[in-house]
């Protein structure tokens, strides 16, 4: 297997060009939305609204101001499919489509997918939906084809502040801390790595540097893997069964035995 | 967490919508229709056959049912054999760890069941000619070793559809390990529910049938029971249910569904002749409102 690989999204430079959402768009070939008639959505500048099956990468504009707009900053971040150590998308998925490449990523193979959606509901982080050209669960691959040709992914290449970087996760690691360290001296002390270390779905191979909660990014604090309940979800419904079952054969085993009894008098 | 009562509220709904909710409701009537048939059969008196013939008549037909609206609930419905076969290399493919994996064999495997079993009680009830079908239906023992596995199959179908909701990472679903449990004691109430009112509207005057009831208004109780866990179980993620979908699930499925059929079980003089058949309506309809609201309100939040 290749080093693993993935993405390093530093959220401060940031400048919501969407430049990664076109590339994005363009090399995938992902169709519009609404057949190109689409309605602005009201909230902010993101007209995007959600990563999705067209929409494999969404620019997020979080507006932080005062009631009277005087004070205030603007959270910009580029988002995109988490590529977890731990996939629960690839964990759940009955038919084998989604699978792990050499490079650590998550790929849907869009021909063995059958559109059960089962991966959706897994997903911690809402990033797969069905594409409606195609019929199956898509998200982004991290421009698999790009990589076996020794290209970088689509976004990335296109991303005009290197805010979206791109390469071998224990080099991006080391960048990234260092980004943290060069904000702290420089004040801003709630700079933090999001899902950068294996705590979090044993690493994502997609990671953060934020400057505020996850919450107000739109991502989980605490994603867990959906197999975290099958065990106790498996052991109280055979506790189900058994309790079915003795009632069952308490109320015709016990009418039956009162039936002989009364036939034998 | 700004309020946000579980990190579950930043999945994706699956989009799940009135397919799911009908298979969840004829698959939890299949698997309970022939656990309670196997039974009564294993376990009542032999007066009472008819009664169980009745439970073996239903789950094939909703096993059928269930297989057609989960392949039209599929985005690409022609690869409805993608579940069980890898289509890349034509290997059967299992994961033991997916509920979605393992419930497409349980089906396949229960549905060999329902079918025999429904042949089974055809022949034994003479409805159809072919004697060797008596063969694989009870008392003989083939017969009771077919409906005692048959039987195991039917409970995994009527439950795993719970675990499945809660192998994700949606809220409620996810947050709270006792769907499987719920949706296995909803399955054996509805289906007895369901057993009673064809009993009843074929004229069936079995002795088992009283018994039937009796079991219906336990496994009622202990489905309320059960809800209220699961209720305290969701924790700040209860907060969902303060909507259109809680006031259903209060007024639908507690009070109509369960606490209505309670105190009619109790009243027995109220409605007279309808009781039986009043309560067993009520819990049909509980058990299929139960779906509505578990399937809906978690993709709704």
């Amino acid at each position: 297997m290749a080093e693993p690989m993935g993405f390093y999204t530093d959220t401060t430079v940031c400048i919501g060009c969407k430049a990664c959402e076109v590339a994005c768009k363009e090399w995938n070939q992902l169709p519009s939305t609404n057949g190109g008639i689409n309605t602005l959505s009201g909230d902010s500048y993101d007209n995007t609204r959600q990563l999705d099956g067209i929409h494999w990468r969404h620019v997020k504009f979080i507006e932080q101001f005062t009631e009277d707009r005087k004070d205030g900053r603007w959270l910009l971040m580029s988002d995109v499919c988490k590529h977890c150590v731990q996939a629960a998308c690839l964990e759940v998925c009955p038919t084998g489509a989604i699978v792990r490449t050499e490079f650590d990523t998550v790929v849907i193979q869009s021909d063995a997918c059958n559109g059960c959606r089962d991966c959706i509901a897994a997903c911690p982080f809402g990033v797969i939906e069905v594409n409606p050209v195609s019929g199956t669960a898509q998200k982004c691959t991290l421009c698999y084809d790009r990589m076996q040709g020794g290209l970088e992914p689509a976004c990335s290449k296109a991303c005009p502040t290197q805010s979206i970087q791109f390469g071998t996760i224990s080099d991006l690691k080391g960048r990234a801390q260092k980004r943290v360290e060069q904000l702290h001296q420089a004040g801003e002390k709630r700079a933090y790595l999001y899902g950068a270390d294996d705590k979090m779905l044993g690493g994502l191979n997609s990671f953060y540097l934020l400057v505020d909660k996850p919450e107000v990014y739109g991502l989980p604090p605490d994603p867990k893997m959906p197999t975290r309940n099958l065990t106790s979800g498996t052991a109280f419904s055979f506790l189900g069964a058994l309790l079915v079952g003795l009632i069952g054969i308490f109320n015709f085993r016990n009418r039956g035995a009162a039936d002989r009894e009364e036939a034998r008098q | 967490m700004n309020g946000i009562p579980s990190s579950t509220y930043f999945s994706a709904p699956p989009e799940w919508g009135w397919l799911i909710v009908l298979y969840f409701f004829f698959g939890g009537l299949a698997g309970g229709c022939y656990f309670l048939a196997s039974l009564i059969d294993l376990f009542g008196r032999p007066e009472d056959r008819p009664l169980s013939h009745l439970g073996y008549y239903i789950p094939f037909p909703c096993v059928v049912l269930s297989v057609l609206l989960l392949v039209l609930d599929l985005q690409r419905p022609l690869r409805f054999w993608h579940m069980l076969i890898e289509s890349n290399t034509y290997r059967p493919i299992f994961k033991f760890w997916s509920p979605m994996s393992i419930g497409s064999w349980a089906i396949l495997i229960f549905g060999i069941f329902a079918f025999v079993s429904f042949m089974g009680a055809l022949a034994d009830a003479k409805h159809i000619p072919w004697e060797a079908w008596r063969k694989v239906h009870p008392p003989l023992l083939l017969g009771r070793f077919i409906a005692a596995i048959g039987g195991i199959f039917g409970f995994y179908v009527a439950g795993y559809t719970g675990v499945l909701l809660a192998v994700t990472n949606r809220p409620i679903w996810s947050d709270t390990p006792l769907l499987g449990m719920l949706f296995i004691v909803s399955a054996g109430s509805i289906s007895a529910a369901l057993m009673i009112l064809l009993a009843h509207k074929s004229r069936l005057t079995t002795p088992g049938l009283l018994d039937l009831h009796r079991t219906d208004v336990w496994l009622i109780a202990l489905e309320f029971i059960v809800l209220i866990a699961l209720m305290i179980s969701l924790g700040p993620v209860l907060r969902a249910w303060l909507s259109a979908w809680g006031l259903l699930l209060f007024i639908g499925v507690i009070i109509l569904g369960m606490l209505l059929p309670l105190a009619l079980s109790w009243r027995t003089q109220w409605l007279g002749d309808w009781n039986m058949k009043t309560t067993a309506a009520l819990i049909l309809l509980g058990g299929f409102l139960l779906r509505v609201v578990i399937v809906f309100s978690a993709q709704g939040v």
